[in-house]
């Protein structure tokens, strides 16, 4: 179709919505928002007749690349240091994606405009198609990849590890609650907006850079779907800017999904890119260039700020400190050590890191090593079985950190660590921002205002808590991370598949002492014991470290 | 001599890293091992599609993280009142050494519900883009045999009128029944048939209204914008928009989709479809608006009806509630076929509107209830007393 009969059919489409006149519609999500009817756009004027086949023509070439890595033999070059990871990656997204799908009806009886909810529509099966081409690509890689373990388990793993829960926000957080908080501030307005940038562009460039080129092609063609969804979100808030009565709201909203897109995908998307890549040219951006080029000035400078003259708050302070996380306080990588630290409760094999890796840290991020290269030589020396324990039962000076509540990453940087009584139970916090959310934000008044549809922090949040008191053995076959002899492990804290005397099995772990659960043993503490290991805690770090005596 | 500097890029390495280049525990492990799959064979479409959508019941060891204000999380099986074989069991209790373990895989009945046309995203737009291609193939074919110039007054404001007026029907329910009950099925094998169950809807409409503009083009009495007097105001459709909205005000997700496919479609739906427009507008010089409504009628009867047969027979049959969702759904029917058939009826003047005549009305309602009947046998129901009003 040429463009003037692309507006015409857009325009021709719109007459098939009407108001209805006998019943009102179910309304199954509240939200505090309120909207008036606005005539607002949909900019990118979507007909399903040019849709379909568009997308078509995407498949065909994402599964004419598929096949032609599997006839290349594409595995006989993809560095297993990458692909390891994703496992972990390619657990999430498929969730998060579907997640997307189920969050558009949320906006249906929200936001009063039947053009917005065309464009909703389309975002859902978009969607669809992002979670089953995701998990395709998954399957791919199980079946020609050389290790599949993991890959085979993933959505049974990725549910009881102890990474899964943090990655789980990333879907839950669109599909409950206040159903603009979800479906449109975290979702679009953030997620989409700002961090799909980094999730799949950037990473796919390091995947290709890894002998990958698989992941680029299918996740560059679910990106070419996100412009839409991103117009979705920037016309909703548009239409909850015009009331003043949103503005209060809004700034609440940014806040919790700016902190929290911050907290999960930073964590995850920095240490695969950081830590999965082989790739260790001096002139390759880190993790770092590309957030401060996709995130900071593409999405804060280009995007939010100039929405600032509309009446939206910006949380610059948080802008600026999440940064500031990323480059003095080094979040990344004190997320990768804890990944690594607890390897054997993943199911997934973490590399170690070498000479080269140490050499191209230190050049990216000036005074790496003095942080974090001795507890990495460590990490190497523990990595086969000889006699002692995996790296988190050994004395490398790694104080196992305590969960955040909110987050659910751990309280990496020991400095920020917050406690604080909330309903009834002593809970640690990796910042400020993440107290604010579970203490002042996810509640029915903010600020004094009734707040009725804001949604709840539920669930088991603290991993730790469920095998509180049992034998490191025991929680790897609960979680079922065990390979087909029936004791070797999935996970492995190095990439040697072919001796079996390296790889670590559920006997090396029976000697181990009995995993702790720190939220329960805070809990236990008197208030004098509780203050003064927050007084510890907070002076411990870089890198795990305890406090010094003083 | 001057020599360029090297570029900088990534070198290919070979790491060997393909299946079976070495031989450990489980290096032939190639199969998805967290589900047990309907036939002897896990399918491609079981592998893109089942348990991406979680549940506390079996792998979910910290349950659902985020809730609504009343505190439910995640797809609660309540949101219908149907149940499946251990939908009662109570979430496992998570605490201080509790460990993870849920009950075993699956844990209820819902998860084993597979969509009987294995949608993905491959199939979906593989099948949508072919629809959208042919129709537009007929229309196009249409316009340059000049096809419109055989149509007679009376059919031309017909179809700017009445199939125009049904464009309404399948837009409110794409939209406000199907896409929102993707949100509130207890599977992601349920929300998906739903997804796509509801752009074959919202496809259809714009198809219809596609099309109408194409005649608008090339019909110089055609009015293009008759369909919303009719919808708005029409008597004869008055019936059947009451009962779209109803519909799209089911707060039963399962009960809407009952509705809409079991009842509804198959009483109205093809009614108007099969037993209307399809047979009146070849007598009446259009052989073109048979295709468009025809690729709508095909997207029921053989997709959208065949989920719906597969997700409704299985429980119906099931081990644990067959009894207690069989009376539930009989109650649906009887309350729903009292709602459509007056809903049918008040269509009947339709039936006089073109110049040549299609069957008569009373022959067609008989068609559409025996066929109607047929799907209430295949489900294990009892044919409600209100068809025969």
């Amino acid at each position: 179709m040429s463009r003037q009969s692309v507006a015409r059919a857009h325009q021709k489409i719109q007459e098939l919505s009407w108001e209805p006149m006998y019943h009102t519609p179910v309304s199954h999500y509240g939200t505090d928002y309120t909207f008036r009817k606005a005539q607002k756009k949909d900019p990118l004027k979507q007909v399903l007749r040019s849709y379909f086949p568009m997308q078509e023509e995407k498949d065909h070439r994402v599964y004419g690349a598929s096949d032609g890595a599997i006839r290349g033999n594409m595995f006989r070059q993809v560095q297993e240091r990458w692909l390891e990871w994703q496992k972990l990656f390619l657990s999430i997204i498929p969730l998060p994606e579907i997640s997307a799908a189920r969050a558009m009806p949320l906006l249906f009886r929200n936001v009063p405009n039947p053009e917005l909810h065309n464009g909703q529509a389309i975002q859902m099966i978009d969607e669809v198609r992002h979670s089953t081409i995701q998990q395709n690509l998954k399957r791919l890689y199980m079946n020609n990849y050389i290790d599949p373990a993991g890959f085979n388990s993933s959505l049974r793993n990725f549910q009881n590890d102890y990474c899964g829960t943090i990655g789980r926000q990333f879907a839950e957080g669109f599909i409950t609650g206040d159903a603009i908080t979800a479906a449109s501030i975290y979702l679009t307005i953030v997620a989409e907006t700002a961090f799909t940038n980094t999730l799949f562009v950037a990473m796919p460039a390091e995947a290709a850079a890894n002998g990958d080129y698989l992941l680029p092609t299918v996740f560059h063609s679910v990106q070419s779907d996100e412009s839409r969804h991103i117009s979705n979100g920037y016309a909703t808030l548009l239409m909850a800017l015009a009331d003043e009565g949103n503005h209060q709201l809004l700034e609440r909203d940014l806040r919790y999904a700016w902190w929290n897109n911050h907290r999960v995908v930073d964590a995850a998307i920095g240490t695969f890119i950081e830590y999965g890549t082989k790739d260790r040219r001096k002139d390759r951006e880190s993790y770092a260039e590309m957030w401060r080029r996709w995130i900071y000035d593409d999405y804060y400078r280009s995007y939010l700020v100039p929405l600032e003259k509309y009446g939206l708050v910006i949380p610059h302070d948080l802008i600026e400190e999440a940064w500031n996380q990323i480059w003095n306080k080094g979040y990344v990588h004190e997320v990768a050590q804890f990944f690594a630290t607890g390897w054997l409760a993943n199911y997934w094999r973490i590399d170690p890191m070498t000479d080269k890796d140490f050499e191209w840290f230190e050049h990216k991020y000036p005074g790496w090593y003095d942080r974090y290269g001795k507890w990495w030589e460590n990490y190497n020396r523990l990595s086969t079985p000889n006699g002692h324990h995996p790296i988190v039962a050994e004395d490398v000076d790694y104080q196992y950190p305590h969960r955040c509540w909110t987050c659910m990453v751990p309280c990496l940087v020991r400095e920020d660590m917050v406690m604080a009584e909330v309903d009834g139970q002593w809970r640690t916090y990796c910042h400020e921002t993440c107290r604010w959310t579970d203490a002042e934000a996810f509640r029915p008044v903010y600020q004094g205002r009734n707040t009725p549809n804001m949604g709840r922090l539920i669930g088991a949040r603290e991993w730790e808590t469920l095998y509180h008191g049992w034998n490191w053995a025991d929680v790897v076959q609960d979680m079922g991370f065990v390979r087909d002899d029936g004791t070797t492990m999935v996970a492995q804290p190095h990439l040697h598949l072919d001796d079996p005397k390296k790889m670590w099995t559920l006997e090396h772990l029976r000697r181990m002492p009995h995993l702790q659960s720190p939220n329960v043993l805070l809990n236990e503490m008197t208030d004098e014991e509780r203050a003064a290991f927050h007084a510890s805690y907070v002076r411990g770090g870089p890198a795990g470290r305890f406090a010094r005596p003083e | 001599m001057t020599t360029a500097p090297e570029r900088s890029v990534p070198k290919p390495v070979f790491t060997d890293a393909e299946a079976g280049a070495k031989q450990f525990p489980d290096s032939t492990a190639r199969k998805f091992n967290y589900f047990v799959p309907q036939k002897r064979k896990q399918t491609h479409y079981e592998d893109v599609t089942v348990e991406v959508q979680p549940d506390p019941r079996h792998y979910l060891a910290q349950g659902w993280l985020y809730g609504f204000a009343d505190g439910q999380g995640g797809y609660p099986l309540d949101w219908t009142v149907l149940k499946a074989w251990g939908s009662d069991r109570p979430e496992p209790q998570r605490g201080p050494g509790s460990g993870g373990r849920g009950y075993e895989w699956p844990a209820h009945g819902w998860h084993e519900f597979r969509d009987p046309n294995e949608e993905w995203e491959l199939s979906l737009y593989r099948y949508n883009a072919n629809v959208v291609r042919q129709v537009n193939a007929n229309v196009e074919a249409a316009k340059r045999a000049k096809a419109f110039d055989q149509w007679n007054p009376n059919w031309i404001r017909f179809v700017a009128q009445h199939v125009g007026a049904w464009m309404h029907v399948d837009h409110g329910l794409g939209l406000y029944l199907f896409a929102n009950a993707n949100r509130r099925g207890p599977t992601n094998m349920h929300n998906t048939a739903i997804a796509v169950n509801s752009m074959h809807l919202i496809r259809a409409a714009q198809d219809l209204a596609l099309y109408q503009l194409t005649l608008d083009e090339e019909i110089e009495s055609f009015f293009g914008a008759a369909h919303l007097e009719t919808w708005n105001s029409d008597p004869t459709w008055q019936g059947v928009r009451d009962l779209a909205e109803r519909l799209t005000a089911i707060d039963d997700w399962a009960e809407a989709v009952f509705a809409a496919n079991v009842v509804f479609q198959p009483l109205v739906g093809e009614l108007f479809r099969s037993q209307l427009v399809m047979q009146a507008a070849p007598r009446n010089g259009d052989f073109v608006t048979p295709t468009i409504v025809g690729a709508e009628e095909f997207d029921f009867s053989e997709r959208d009806l065949r989920y719906t047969l597969a997700l409704f027979d299985l429980l119906t049959n099931d081990r644990e509630f067959a009894e207690h969702n069989l009376r539930i759904m009989n109650g649906w029917l009887a309350e729903w076929v009292g709602r459509t058939i007056p809903a049918a009826r008040a269509l009947q003047p339709l039936w006089s509107q073109p110049d040549a005549k299609p069957i008569r009305f009373e022959d067609a309602l008989d068609r559409v209830k025996s066929r109607f009947a047929g799907i209430v046998e295949d489900l294990s129901l009892d044919l409600p007393k209100e068809l025969e009003r």
